[in-house]
């Protein structure tokens, strides 16, 4: 438990809400109304409700959550831009024993990395993704990412982007559906606790997926950067519930995840040889 | 970590095979490549080789998505590798830069080939520069060993490991085209005593029972902690000057130096030995430690030569260091070929004869 929390949960009151232990006591730097913040604390969450605190490396990326592993309690390894799925490979690999996530961005994972998020995927690597995607590059100031929308104003787009000139955004989901190396992938915003119970569904069938050793494992969360797009933090959820999921809809894309035994946080030890 | 059994016998091995097998015997837990000509008998050999010894094999989508591999088996505590050539290491050398940066101990092995751009695939020498100055961002360096026996293709992995574990940083080991490809008889033994894992404090291993978590990072956007960790970094560069290789023959009434490295230094011997019968009093100086760089010992071995030669297989790119040890205590002239084109010993004699001849011009 973090020094905050048991400060504030005094013994004659009950404590209903508190920091995940997967969390330290660091005041997030993310912008006001930006989903990183509920983004982090879902995945501390889930560190915690698995038992996985003790053997997870988390794997951090280049762009905003750069500083993710400040956030994190548990050891972190900070990628080069775009190759957090290749890091990731080898540290599973290496010992198969260890929960292995990466958190990255829509810049990171679907522009620079693709290759590896590509090939990560096709080789059914035993690792965990969660994508970030707020169509924007929010920490270099605001520039066009692969999963702009159509007409979306940007730095580097100030006409809006053209299909014409640089064609459409990627759906990530969607192109790696056809991969059998994949087992669990789905798409979810973050813009109200409705959706934010169904990003942790999504995440623990996710979670469940490299426990299993069942393979590649993928969740994309529909953020919020309002201070590149502009908007107040509450115009920004509207938008993405409005205008953002018409060309990222939401939804389970894969789902081969085993629940009948879960969960259970030590089948990894148990299945640690046999690997993809 | 784990040594070779003892085997004193000789057989016919490959530069490439020798490698991969001295690699095993170094302890490697895992490798990650992708193919590129002249080293790919080191993939193929332990592709074969790795799993049935319960270690990790993986052929990574790109150099890119190697050196990444890398990094992050070593940022856990592995002993990790790679190997590739010239236009490989090139994409790898972000990857580098970030491995130096992190303070990740890891092996890279280049098996060189004639550039710029696609080159081609014959013997070459001209990443000297890229290896031993750094090659990526920042100011950084990799440890840099170069063999010039099919024998030290074999030992130098362990010897790259030991090093790159002491301090913490990058070991490249720098071969060529026909050390890769050449045959000849080494003693590389093929049975292996068990892995055993170094414990490494600082490792992302997962946290399991410490008091901490780790972080293996490179960030440091305060100008004076990065400041600071630069300082570190070039104090444990110096601190590995203790490390230095020099393989010196005939030196010892050695009117005339001759400095190459690898397969150069090959050439250089067998010229020197037909010099030597003309009367031509030279002596063969060669650094195995490309970097850190043999200055020291370079000063004091030219202490009483007339003029020292620089024989490699590139424009002259060693020649930085050697004028920079000679500091102009007397003449250094060069001699090399690029693109792949080896010259014999005849050749490079003829070459240090007609400059001896001409002393009066160079002095």
């Amino acid at each position: 438990m973090s020094a905050v929390s048991e400060a504030t949960c005094q013994e004659d009151v009950e404590c209903v809400f508190e920091r995940p232990d997967a969390m330290s006591d660091k005041p997030l730097h993310y912008c006001p109304g930006c989903t990183h913040g509920i983004i982090h604390r879902l995945v501390g969450e889930m560190i915690d409700e698995f038992g996985v605190f003790d053997r997870t490396v988390g794997v951090c990326p280049v762009g905003c959550a750069v500083f993710a592993y400040e956030y994190f309690n548990f050891d972190s390894i900070q990628a080069s831009h775009g190759r957090a799925p290749a890091v990731a490979t080898a540290v599973k690999r290496c010992d198969p024993r260890r929960f292995v996530f990466t958190y990255q961005g829509d810049g990171d994972l679907a522009s620079i990395g693709m290759a590896e998020t590509i090939h990560a995927a096709a080789r059914g690597e035993h690792i965990t993704v969660f994508f970030v995607n707020n169509g924007i590059y929010g920490m270099t100031g605001g520039q066009m990412a692969p999963t702009s929308l159509i007409g979306q104003t940007t730095t580097t787009s100030p006409a809006g982007r053209s299909e014409a000139r640089t064609g459409a955004p990627i759906d990530v989901c969607k192109l790696l559906q056809s991969l059998p190396g994949v087992a669990f992938l789905a798409r979810v915003p973050i813009t109200s606790p409705k959706n934010i119970n169904t990003a942790r569904k999504y995440m623990r069938k996710a979670m469940q997926a490299q426990l299993n050793n069942e393979g590649f494992a993928l969740v994309e969360f529909l953020s919020t950067c309002p201070v590149q797009w502009h908007m107040t933090p509450i115009d920004s959820m509207r938008y993405i519930d409005s205008t953002v999921t018409h060309t990222f809809p939401p939804g389970i894309f894969v789902d081969r995840v085993d629940t009948s035994g879960a969960p259970s946080a030590s089948s990894c030890v148990e299945k640690e040889k046999s690997l993809p | 970590m784990p040594r070779p059994l003892r085997s004193s016998e000789k057989r016919l091995v490959k530069g490439n095979e020798a490698l991969a097998l001295g690699a095993i015997a170094s302890g490697v837990e895992c490798f990650f490549g992708y193919p590129i000509t002249p080293q790919n008998e080191i993939p193929e050999i332990l592709s074969d080789l790795m799993p049935k010894l319960g270690r990790v094999f993986l052929q990574a989508e790109s150099e890119v998505a190697s050196i990444n591999m890398v990094y992050g088996a070593a940022a856990a505590g592995h002993r990790a590798m790679t190997s590739s050539s010239s236009p490989g290491i090139s994409l790898m050398m972000e990857g580098v830069s970030y491995i130096a940066g992190s303070r990740l101990p890891c092996l890279i092995v280049n098996v060189m080939r004639g550039g710029p751009g696609l080159g081609n695939i014959a013997p070459s020498q001209s990443d000297y520069y890229q290896a031993c100055k750094g090659g990526g961002h920042g100011d950084y360096h990799s440890i840099v060993l170069a063999p010039w026996n099919v024998q030290e293709m074999f030992e130098f992995p362990l010897l790259g490991f030991d090093l790159a574990d002491r301090y913490r940083m990058p070991t490249i080991i720098l071969a060529d085209a026909v050390l890769g490809s050449m045959l000849e008889p080494a003693v590389v033994p093929d049975v292996f005593s068990p892995l055993m894992r170094m414990e490494k404090d600082w490792a992302t291993t997962g946290r399991g029972t410490r008091s901490h978590k780790n972080i293996i990072n490179s960030l440091l956007l305060d100008p004076v902690e990065l400041c600071a960790h630069n300082e570190l970094l070039q104090a444990v560069y110096r601190e590995a000057r203790r490390e230095i290789m020099v393989d010196q023959r005939f030196c010892e009434d050695a009117d005339y130096l001759l400095v190459a490295f690898g397969i150069a230094a090959r050439v250089a011997l067998s010229a020197i030995r037909l010099l030597r019968k003309e009367g031509i009093r030279i002596g063969l100086f060669r650094p195995i430690t490309l970097y850190p760089f043999p200055t020291e010992q370079l000063v004091s071995a030219a202490t009483h030569v007339r003029s020292v030669f620089d024989f490699e297989l590139n424009s002259g790119q060693m020649l930085d260091d050697v004028r920079l040890a000679i500091n102009g205590h007397c003449p250094v002239e060069f001699y090399g070929k690029m693109g792949g084109v080896l010259p014999g010993p005849e050749e490079l004699a003829g070459e240090i004869k007609k400059r001896i001849r001409n002393e009066g011009d160079i002095l």
